[in-house]
């Protein structure tokens, strides 16, 4: 018995060092470990052994058999890994090549802007709105202070569509106007209203008669000048970075009172004075103001009781100092290769 | 144009930059948008003490020339220049208009440290065949030697480019009504001209008599000078008026423009003698017509005023003058008019006739009748000093203007409550004063009265916060944030759609685009499916912005044809939009263009190109997207 499992292991051990195929090793597991194999055989001529001799043949049989097992299975892998290996070196790709180019889908760069504000005031409360372009003279101008007429009203800058009555919207003031009057004068307004508007301008790098406004307007109680600078400061922040201050300038419009300007420090030189600020440090970025008592009274809202701020920012402004675009007719005849350029994910 | 010689004519200005002043009042509100001034530096007088032919030139003189300082050489070659006349000198280092520096050199071997100038060589004449004849300023004997030319000649002004919100453009854009605002910023006082005259015993009423009939000339004050003598201003009022942007024509016509460039009340002359018994002023009539002073005739409607002669038109009121009553260099006698006429009629009358000028366009934007008065006063004065004028007492006045003071009782307490500022009393004292508003304070309660100059404050709290706030500095202002509910903001309505369908399509990898709303008649009709009629503009700016257009695809052929010729290959774009139709209806649109590869490898050439299937993909995609069950799509193969 022992002469013969010492023969099995040395035929095996030499077995296993010719092999090469998948093949070689079912072969090999059929001569030695299957059913029929030469080691599965030893166990079966055992009942005629006395019990001694079965039991020391049952320990030699169990041994040669753990250990055909384990090298044979070594060796199946051995050999699987060689043929996947081999595989692998036939059929490589070169990863160096350049990837398929995936369509992106960019947003034109004034609804970045505007997607800008929508992200900051809808999340202080404020509505998006829109009204109609073919709007009414009594909405673009007469509620807003404006009544027919009025020297300082832009009639000669508006177009007119039919008669006097309906225009180009000349701004998007008329959307507060509508809103307001929805009201009737019983609830607060939070509201802001991108849109497109239209004046007579001669079309040039700093000039388009078709232009994009981003207008606010906040009633409710105790709304005062102050506040109307807390906000636009968070949005200035947003657009231009964290460290810019904002500056209010008295000015005069027809729809507020006090009325303002509104200034950005230089988010290019932080004030040391640059091409883009004119070297004073400072940037226009709009206009604002406390909503006046008869815009207010107009749209049937109690002044005694009711008070708001309302503030204008033309997208093309923003994005022209945003993106440092010259020419604004760029918004209008889009080059693609710009779109695309500019559509990165930002800080903050 | 405001000129600050003109204006130091009001207030104390010594000492003041007149750069920091300009930043000054621009932060108070007014824009001062350029500071333009003539000094010329190294520009001085001079006394040629000889003068010698140039040695190798047949025209050129070489001069010494005193500066004051020292005796310099300086090679001439005007035929005027000759040994003891005074000159004006540039020496090196003067910047004449055009950017011409002087610089020493040689000229012909002779040394030159300088130029003798002529006038129109320091922008102050025209350069004509006349002025270059003329050769070279002489200066009167007893002109200073070494002093500022610009100066002595009276001409070293600076000037305010203003651009002024329109509230403020009816007391910014008059002498006197800018030391105001000067002396707001300063916080000085104004002084007033004086205007005195002698009157005779004759009196206007025994040659003319005034009668209003329209609702629409609330204040007209008649005068009359008599024995006028028309000839040249003199060089004061011609050089203030010049400055300011008007040109002189003669006595009588530059005084009424420099009256109205001080009081921004506008003034209008009749030769009296042509005038007739009789001022009426009324509405004109439709169909009336008037010869003006420009010779044409005009077209008059019922919305014009006119002032006639109790038949005949003799001037459209604040527009233009008749040329039937004109100011000739004939002329004797002269009725002087100062009125207020009704703000829109005007603007509307002067913009139909194109008429715009300087004087419609103050009507046009209200007048306070105190400075209706002191101007007729002005007027009067400086015809009888500049015209040899008589002035005759009495006058012819129609008054309806509303006297009541402008007042209005406020607390610091509100004020601040506008502004979210904490001004005290005492500051809100000191902004008052500077404003030169009449204020009593009783208790913590300021009564105030607002000038008539100020047209454009109203007796309420907003207005006062805004006045004293802007002066008190929005320096001062915190950065709060309104005290209201919390709430989350939505998308409202269509904006909530529209939001939806774009970000959508850009996930699918199309780029968004904008494009004009506005197009020429053939690119509007294009795309015409729903066969609508195209909206047209009744009055374009030009032909190619004349319509609405009926559909985006033209503009996105457009925005293709664009970027294809700029060599970008693949070009997926949408577009969200309004349309219109000439029912002025409007509709929300979106509009694809897709055009070479979607997905593309150059390498591989696994390349995925765009047709109609893609299309019809994303479509569907979107719409399943939006959640709509089912739909049906409709090809139109025009």
């Amino acid at each position: 018995m022992k002469e013969k499992i010492g023969a099995i292991k040395l035929e095996l051990d030499k077995d296993l060092e010719t092999i090469k195929t998948t093949q070689d090793i079912v072969d090999i597991k059929a001569k030695y470990i299957g059913k029929n194999g030469c080691i599965t055989e030893l166990t079966k001529n055992m009942k005629d052994l006395s019990p001694e001799e079965r039991k020391e043949a049952g320990m030699l049989s169990n041994e040669i058999k753990n250990y055909a097992t384990s090298k044979i299975l070594g060796k199946e892998e051995e050999i699987n890994n060689a043929i996947l290996n081999e595989k692998l070196s036939k059929e490589a790709i070169d990863i160096t090549l350049p990837g398929t180019e995936i369509v992106n889908g960019a947003p034109s760069i004034l609804e970045k802007v505007i997607e800008d504000f929508e992200e900051v005031f809808m999340s202080m409360g404020y509505d998006v709105v829109d009204g109609p372009e073919l709007e009414e003279d009594r909405y673009n101008f007469e509620l807003l202070g404006l009544p027919k007429g009025h020297p300082a009203r832009d009639a000669q800058d508006t177009f007119y569509v039919k008669g006097d009555e309906l225009l180009l919207r000349s701004h998007t003031s008329p959307v507060q106007a509508r809103v307001m009057t929805s009201k009737e004068g019983k609830e607060p307004v939070r509201i802001i209203c991108p849109g497109k508007a239209y004046r007579r301008d001669d079309d040039d790098a700093t000039h388009s008669h078709q232009f994009t406004q981003i207008e606010g307007l906040i009633v409710d109680k105790d709304i005062k000048l102050s506040d109307l600078k807390g906000t636009v400061t968070v949005i200035c922040k947003k657009l231009f970075g964290e460290d810019t201050v904002t500056r209010f300038r008295p000015s005069y419009y027809q729809f507020t009172e006090p009325s303002v300007e509104m200034d950005i420090s230089c988010f290019n030189c932080k004030g040391k004075g640059c091409n883009i600020c004119k070297n004073s440090g400072w940037i226009t970025i709009g206009g604002a103001g406390v909503v006046h008592y008869d815009v207010l009274k107009g749209c049937g809202y109690d002044p005694e009781k009711w008070s708001g701020f309302a503030f204008g920012f033309g997208a093309e402004r923003c994005a022209m100092l945003k993106y440092g675009i010259s020419d604004i007719r760029t918004f209008y005849n889009v080059d693609l290769r710009e779109t695309s350029s500019f559509d990165r994910k930002e800080e903050n | 144009m405001i000129s600050l010689n003109w204006v130091k004519d009001y207030i104390d200005l010594e000492g003041e930059d007149l750069k920091e002043l300009a930043t000054k009042v621009t932060k108070a509100g007014i824009n001062v948008e350029a500071v333009i001034s003539n000094h010329i530096d190294n520009l001085v007088v001079g006394e040629v003490v000889d003068c010698i032919d140039h040695p190798d030139s047949d025209h050129l003189h070489v001069c010494k020339v005193n500066t004051g300082k020292e005796t310099t050489q300086i090679v001439c070659g005007a035929p005027n220049v000759r040994k003891g006349i005074k000159v004006i000198v540039a020496l090196p280092g003067a910047i004449l208009p055009g950017d011409f520096e002087i610089k020493a050199g040689k000229i012909r071997g002779e040394e030159s440290n300088g130029m003798i100038c002529a006038l129109f060589e320091l922008g102050l004449e025209e350069k004509t065949e006349e002025t270059y004849a003329k050769g070279i300023e002489e200066l009167p004997s007893d002109a200073p030697v070494g002093m500022d030319a610009m100066e002595y000649l009276g001409c070293d002004d600076t000037l305010y480019d203003l651009d002024v919100h329109k509230h403020r453009n009816n007391d910014c854009y008059y002498h006197i009504g800018f030391a105001h605002e000067i002396g707001t910023v300063l916080g000085k006082k104004v002084k007033y001209p004086e205007s005195k005259y002698n009157e005779t015993s004759d009196k206007v009423e025994n040659y003319v008599s005034l009668e209003v009939e329209t609702e629409k000339c609330p204040y007209y004050l008649g005068r009359m000078v008599r024995n006028v003598k028309i000839g040249e201003s003199p060089e004061w009022i011609k050089k203030r008026i010049t400055a300011a942007g008007m040109r002189p024509i003669n006595n009588v016509v530059d005084i009424s423009n420099f009256v109205m460039l001080e009081y921004g009340q506008p003034t209008h002359f009749f030769d009296a003698d042509k005038l007739g018994k009789k001022v009426l002023v009324r509405d004109a009539k439709d169909g009336e017509k008037i010869i003006t002073l420009d010779n044409e005739e005009r077209d008059l409607t019922s919305n014009d005023i006119v002032i006639t002669d109790g038949t005949t038109p003799t001037c459209i009121a604040g527009v233009m003058g008749g040329l039937n009553t004109e100011v000739d260099e004939n002329t004797k006698n002269i009725f002087i008019e100062a009125a207020i006429f009704d703000a829109f009629s005007i603007t509307k009358t002067a913009s139909r006739l194109n008429l715009k000028s300087e004087a419609s366009k103050r009507y046009g934007k209200g007048l306070n009748y105190e400075y209706t008065i002191a101007a007729m006063d002005r007027c009067l004065s400086l015809l009888e000093e500049y015209a040899s004028g008589e002035v005759l007492s009495g006058e012819l006045l129609h008054d309806k203007v509303d006297k009541t003071e402008k007042e209005i009782s406020v607390t610091a307490i509100e004020l601040n409550g506008v502004l979210g500022m904490s001004m005290t009393n005492e500051d809100i004292e000191a902004q008052l004063d500077k404003l030169d508003f009449k204020y009593e304070l009783n208790g913590d309660t300021f009564k105030i009265v607002i000038p008539r100059r100020r047209l454009d404050v109203e007796p309420n709290k907003a207005d006062l916060a805004e006045e004293i706030g802007r002066l008190y500095g929005y320096n001062n202002l915190e950065d709060t944030l309104p005290e209201v509910g919390t709430k989350r903001g939505v998308y409202v309505g269509d904006v909530a759609l529209r939001k939806s369908i774009s970000k959508r399509l850009r996930t699918l990898g199309l780029t968004e685009v904008r494009t004009y709303t506005l197009n020429d008649e053939k690119t509007a009709n294009m795309f015409n499916n729903d066969n609508k009629e195209v909206l047209a503009l009744p009055n374009p700016m030009s032909s190619d912005k004349g319509y609405l257009r009926l559909s985006i695809l033209p503009s996105l052929l457009q925005t293709y044809t664009y970027n294809k010729s700029r060599k970008v290959d693949n070009i997926n774009i949408y577009e969200i939009a309004k349309t219109y139709d000439k029912e002025y209806k409007e509709d929300h649109k979106v509009a694809m263009l897709i055009s070479g590869n979607y997905l593309s490898n150059a390498v591989n050439s696994v390349n995925v190109k765009t047709d109609f299937y893609l299309l019809k993909g994303i479509v569907e995609n979107l719409l399943k997207y939006l959640g709509t069950s089912s739909w049906s799509i409709c090809i139109n193969l025009n």
